[in-house]
């Protein structure tokens, strides 16, 4: 599945929601709940995202070209947030991480969760991810 | 007919509701229900239309305009000072400063009083329960000063440790900054007791009034303290403004904050003499419209009564800490036996920051986090808490929406 193959299916899932907030809080949470666990051993300060309110740990691996996060947050509603994001990113290649436009964000309210608050580390998070991806097609580059 | 439920204060408030109009919308499709008034109070529209007033009908510099306009607001900002002198009972106008707000207020004294009698080996005292408002000023003169900052710890249910401040203070101590009521927990402090004390030491003491102004009854000189501070947003007036008070004797003996116009006298080049009190510390332009409002928010609270404001909101709180106790996993965070209508908790095993969304998305406002007093959570070894706070517009049903939510919260999460 491409990437916005998985951003479509993302916002075809959040449209049943019918924009109830209640509703859509609970399901990005038990999205994230569904997120496999990060061993604690990776819940280091270097692997931090760090926000306000909320810590984000990421970590990732480059296999066979293809770029796959692990990540897990303290709170439940941006733990549920950044499992869309590795939904979305897990199996693709570094290029075509670094020209995604996010724009399920926009199309599912999630600019609710991240807007200008610097309470959660959502922001910061995409571009860390990002930030990985460059480092990995760097590093591919060089190898060839 | 309707009869509205008159509570044991005296007040009806579903019709003192009515004089609040953001109350009356929805929110994530739900009515709104405000319970972060220690960060912001919403205000009523005799505020509203104080300021409308005024930029409608007579905005114009003041103090020095001979025009009709600049004398209209002059008088109405002079009046702000003299309703601004009887909330707090102060002896005369010439005590009242007004400021952007608490925060300016305490840099104000930490930088005009701080140096000027704080010098190396010097002692100032804060206390555990501090915002870092009343912190980091005083940080400031301690690095410039070579002084030492002692800070009054904080017993587990959330009082200061009075014996321990005894111990703190000497013939060293040259003030002493405490707040009249904690933010993040709603501790009452016994401040005559501080002042006393640190008058008996030879300090001056400091009282941060921003969660007492819309609560409790303040008497400057039944307190005796030297200098105290209140935010007009958190007493239902607009933000931006708010008022120092200092004893006249000592404001005449330290220097002014800022420099510019109307703090002087005279102005050469060589030399400048300053203004009478208040004006010395008022440089500039001030917020003339919002300081003008903000008489409207003080009369507001005068004219419901400071004991009935209590009588209510003490109402709420008792019923709200009974309630929110009750629900598992709950452990409240600061249970002093005299408390303003501030309830902060923790839920175990859920981050308060998604208790606050979750409640967001049921259109219930509550604070969430460290509340600006990081070192006061980490005494209690935790991130940050929930806080609801009340004002006297909230109501016992308002609380059973937010209980209703926090069991749904519970429940799902388990």
């Amino acid at each position: 599945m491409t990437i916005n193959q998985t951003q479509d299916e993302i916002i075809s899932e959040f449209s049943l929601l019918d924009g109830d907030m209640e509703m859509t809080v609970f399901y990005i949470m038990e999205l994230g709940q569904k997120l496999p666990t990060m061993p604690e051993e990776d819940k280091t300060e270097e692997n931090i995202v760090k926000g306000c309110q909320s810590k984000v740990w990421l970590t990732s691996k480059l296999e066979d070209g293809k770029v796959y996060f692990f990540a897990d947050s303290n709170t439940a509603i941006t733990k549920g947030l950044v499992s869309l994001l590795t939904r979305i990113f897990n199996g693709q290649s570094p290029e075509a991480i670094l020209s995604t436009d996010l724009y399920f964000m926009n199309k599912i309210g999630m600019e609710r969760f991240i807007g200008t608050q610097r309470s959660n580390g959502f922001a910061a998070m995409i571009k860390q991810m990002k930030l990985y991806a460059l480092a990995y097609k760097t590093k591919m580059e060089v190898r060839l | 007919m309707t009869t509205h439920h008159v509570l044991s204060s005296g007040l009806d408030v579903e019709t003192l509701r009515k004089q609040f109009p953001v109350l009356h919308q929805q929110v994530n499709g739900r009515d709104l229900v405000y319970f972060d008034n220690a960060a912001t109070s919403q205000k009523p529209i005799s505020v509203i239309n104080a300021l409308i007033d005024y930029y409608q009908g007579y905005n114009a510099n003041i103090h020095r305009g001979i025009h009709t306009l600049a004398e209209k607001a002059t008088r109405a900002y002079e009046e702000t000072r003299q309703v601004a002198r009887s909330f707090i009972n102060a002896k005369s106008v010439q005590e009242i400063i007004f400021t952007r707000g608490v925060t300016e207020g305490i840099n104000l004294i930490a930088s005009s009083y701080g140096r000027t009698f704080i010098n190396e080996g010097d002692e100032i005292i804060i206390s555990g329960l501090e915002h870092h408002s009343n912190i980091v000023p005083w940080q400031f003169v301690r690095d410039e000063r070579k002084a030492k900052l002692n800070v009054i710890p904080v017993r587990d249910n959330g009082q200061l440790d009075l014996e321990a401040y005894k111990k703190l203070l000497s013939n060293k101590t040259k003030i002493v900054a405490v707040n009249h009521a904690s933010n993040s927990l709603g501790t009452i402090n016994p401040i005559r007791e501080i002042i006393q004390l640190a008058h008996e030491a030879g300090a001056v003491v400091l009282i941060d009034g921003a969660q007492a102004g819309p609560h409790l009854p303040i008497d400057v000189q039944e307190l005796d303290c030297d200098f105290y501070v209140v935010s007009s947003h958190k007493m239902y007036g607009p933000t931006g403004t708010g008022f120092l008070y200092g004893k006249k004797e000592i404001l005449e003996n330290i220097p002014p904050y800022h420099g510019g116009g109307e703090m002087i006298r005279e102005c050469t080049f060589e030399k400048t003499t300053y203004n009478d009190l208040p004006y010395k510390f008022e440089a500039g332009t001030p917020n003339i419209g919002d300081v003008i409002a903000f008489k409207h928010a003080m009369e507001f609270i005068q004219s419901l009564g400071r004991e009935s404001i209590a009588a209510h909101e003490h109402e709420l709180l008792t019923y709200a800490t009974a309630r929110v106790s009750s629900l598992k996993g709950v452990k409240l965070v600061g249970t002093a036996p005299e408390k303003v209508s501030v309830l902060s908790f923790i839920i175990d095993g859920i981050h308060p920051f998604d208790i606050g969304q979750m409640l967001d998305a049921r259109g219930i406002a509550v604070r969430t986090g460290h509340h600006c007093t990081q070192p006061l959570m980490d005494r209690f070894g935790i991130e940050g808490t929930v806080r609801a706070s009340f004002a006297v517009y909230n109501t016992k049903k308002e609380i059973d929406q937010l209980v209703e939510g926090l069991e749904r919260i519970i429940n799902f999460l388990k």
